[in-house]
């Protein structure tokens, strides 16, 4: 740009901050809760230039992109190379839910083989175009913040949201989902009524929903920073759940993210001998 | 005025529709449209693959993850054909309330369409965004409509999105008669609004058109259908039962598509969702919906599908006057769920709701240790894809006339009157007969 443009700039209005949202394989649930901001989506898109969202606008304009929000996963050569295209324009990237954070529910594909995955579901798979495994925006490209949840949280989106634009770093806490039915005064499924539940390894941000509905948490918002998931199995299976279930029970939206991949891989019949150390 | 070369009429990446797909239209010299292709190239996420050797109670949660625009529809389609499959009827007020989380769905998804995707096509702007600044009391009111759609189901649900509360057999909590209650001002309001956006819409310009296509719709009985039904309706003189649905739809696989064509078995294109459900249930509707739509002009029929966006509207109108009526009569159930075992055999099951853009069908075989050996989900938009294709071909045979630009957008229009969700058909398709 040159220097005759920026004073120009100056003095004109100050420019809005351009933001752009991409899609890769997902439900679009975490980029509709852009949207789900009814009472904020007006004044965003006041104060800010929504470039590219072709969920809500035919407007689709060239980067860069002071913020980029990513919503999916990488399965297909063509999104590798998209993402990277997507990264050299944004200044700010920005990855939304389970599927741009750990690959997604469709990174169940992980365990299998995709070949037999595509023949189950397709009659001609040779039309059909895939990777072997579903996997997260920062196995490609470096990410500046990864927000998590199945779907997101809208309240810390509009939090990220507008920390990036404001030049800040997100206030978005890495504790466990036990801190959040505490603060919310929810009493202990598990305590009080037995339930398996995967508060205590969960990353908090939903607001701990599920315990608020006698519903043990199913970890749809991934693993909190450092999860003892050794003593999550042993209480898992202190509550009579089997391998298998505890297995499921790590392999949902988030299979892929490391600590729930060891702790379902550790239930593996080969490994199953040390388990049974575990106090019952 | 005609074309001496051929035309190619091409959307890389349609907007304002959920999920990823492209139009492509060829003419030849003459005019006449050689092909005419709603390309879906989402990618597949392999949902019944990974399906297999789950839990039958995970179904609801993981189908749910196929869309975050309908995931109640995958919820409820999934419960019904699980205790359909264990031998398990819920009804009662578990059913009701399972209709109002539904309903809470029709009004954010319905909502959401109307004012920020649909509209913006009739009044000639490029999103709802662009459209506020013109018309922000009606892009504010579609918005407060929505909010209270979500609240609705984040009050039933847990969320709006992907909902925690839903299980077999019915909720983890029921709400208490007070919680409900305290509900009812909002949605009073919310009908006031909503009955504003039908006047509203019912004032649009309609490009003539006339869907041809066969009309299927879930048949509930005296109500208008939402969250289930036994039987499916045609405006044939046939209907038939839920779970002779795959005697009657086929579907095959084509190259320029990640979802599969849908038809009927005699080969006919046919069409789900709000135009469908109108035509073969309108004297179902509640009081204000039935009088907004015929003050509306929408008679007993209603085939031009531009004009669906007001079917839209009057739907809305009646999801929230028939959640009025649910919260009225509501007296919280005895227990918050119905137990649903999976006998200890290899059983199968079948489920039909209404999504709020058309039909969706699961079914599901279990194994005898509970486990899921198969599944099969036909989800709305892959059932209209072939009807929204024909469609395209009468538009753009009636309108060669005009500019390629303007053909284009019209076409676009075109398609999004029927909401399609394209997440939802790249996910779920399972090849049962190809033809050629």
């Amino acid at each position: 740009m040159s220097g005759a443009t920026n004073v120009a700039d100056r003095t004109a209005a100050p420019a809005r901050k351009r933001l752009a949202v991409f899609k890769f394989a997902s439900c679009d649930g975490c980029q509709l809760t852009l949207l789900d901001c009814e009472d904020e989506f007006l004044a965003l898109t006041d104060a800010v230039q929504i470039v590219h969202f072709t969920e809500a606008t035919r407007t689709s304009l060239p980067g860069p992109y002071d913020v980029a929000l990513v919503e999916g996963s990488i399965t297909t050569p063509e999104d590798a190379e998209r993402i990277q295209r997507v990264r050299a324009d944004s200044r700010f990237l920005v990855v939304l839910g389970a599927c741009a954070t750990a690959g997604g529910i469709q990174a169940l594909r992980d365990f299998g083989d995709v070949r037999e995955f595509t023949e189950a579901v397709y009659a001609r798979p040779e039309y059909i175009s895939t990777l072997a495994r579903s996997t997260p925006i920062a196995a490609h490209v470096p990410v500046d913040f990864e927000l998590r949840g199945c779907p997101i949280d809208r309240g810390q989106l509009l939090e990220v949201v507008t920390a990036y634009l404001a030049g800040r770093k997100p206030r978005i806490p890495d504790r466990g989902v036990c801190f959040e039915c505490k603060a919310r005064g929810t009493v202990c499924v598990t305590v009080a009524d037995g339930t398996p539940c995967l508060g205590p390894v969960t990353h908090a941000g939903c607001g701990a929903i599920c315990p608020a509905f006698r519903r043990g948490c199913y970890g749809c918002f991934g693993p909190a920073r450092d999860p003892n998931t050794a003593a999550q199995i042993r209480l898992l299976r202190s509550q009579g759940e089997s391998p298998e279930q505890i297995t499921r029970v790590f392999r949902t939206f988030n299979a892929a993210s490391a600590a729930f991949l060891a702790a379902s891989s550790a239930q593996r019949p080969d490994t199953e001998e040390e388990l049974h150390d575990a106090p019952a | 005025m005609t074309h001496q070369h051929d035309r190619t009429l091409r959307v890389g990446s349609l907007a304002r529709v959920e999920g990823e797909g492209a139009m492509h239209i060829r003419l030849d010299g003459g005019g006449r449209v050689e092909q005419a292709r709603l390309e879906i190239y989402e990618p597949p996420r392999f949902f019944e693959a990974f399906l297999r050797g789950r839990a039958h109670t995970e179904a609801p949660d993981i189908t749910a993850r196929v869309c975050g625009i309908c995931p109640v529809a995958y919820q409820i389609s999934a419960c019904l054909a699980m205790e359909d499959a264990c031998g398990v009827s819920v009804g009662g007020q578990l059913t009701e309330l399972r209709r109002l989380l539904y309903c809470g769905e029709w009004i954010e998804s319905h909502a959401l369409h109307i004012h920020l995707l649909h509209a913006p096509d009739f009044l000639g702007y490029a999103s709802g965004i662009e459209m506020a600044r013109d018309h922000r009391g009606d892009v504010e009111r579609g918005l407060e409509i929505k909010k209270v759609g979500n609240a609705l189901m984040t009050l039933v649900g847990g969320r709006a999105i992907h909902p925690v509360n839903v299980r077999l057999g019915g909720f983890h909590r029921v709400p208490t008669r007070q919680e409900l209650q305290r509900f009812v001002p909002e949605l009073r309001r919310a009908l006031e609004l909503a009955l504003e956006t039908v006047v509203w819409v019912a004032g649009f310009d309609f490009p003539q058109a006339t869907a041809h296509h066969r009309l299927l719709a879930v048949d509930a009985g005296d109500r208008y259908p939402v969250d289930g039904g036994s039987r499916i309706m045609t405006d044939a003189d046939y209907g038939f039962r839920v779970d002779r649905f795959e005697d009657y739809v086929f579907e095959r696989q084509v190259p320029h598509s990640t979802a599969l064509y849908a038809e009927l078995a005699d080969g006919s294109t046919y069409l789900t969702g709000p135009l469908a459900r109108y035509n073969l249930h309108s004297a179902k509707l509640s009081r204000h919906a039935a009088t907004a739509a015929r003050a509306a002009g929408l008679g007993a029929e209603c085939r031009n599908p531009f004009r669906s966006i007001v079917v839209r509207a009057v739907e809305t109108v009646y999801a929230i006057e028939e959640s009025l009526r649910i919260i009225e009569d509501y007296e919280p159930p005895e227990r918050p769920w119905v137990p649903v075992p999976a006998p200890p055999r290899a059983v199968r099951g079948v489920g039909v709701t209404e999504a709020p853009r058309g039909l969706l069908y699961h079914r599901y075989d279990l194994a005898a240790d509970g486990t899921i050996a198969q599944a099969r989900i036909v989800p709305p938009t892959a059932q209209n894809q072939a009807a929204i294709e024909a469609e395209l071909c009468d538009l753009v045979e009636a309108h060669r006339d005009l500019d390629d630009l303007r053909l284009t957008e019209l076409c676009e229009q075109a398609i999004r009157n029927h909401d399609p969700c394209i997440s939802c058909s790249a996910h779920f398709l399972h090849l049962h007969l190809e033809r050629t």
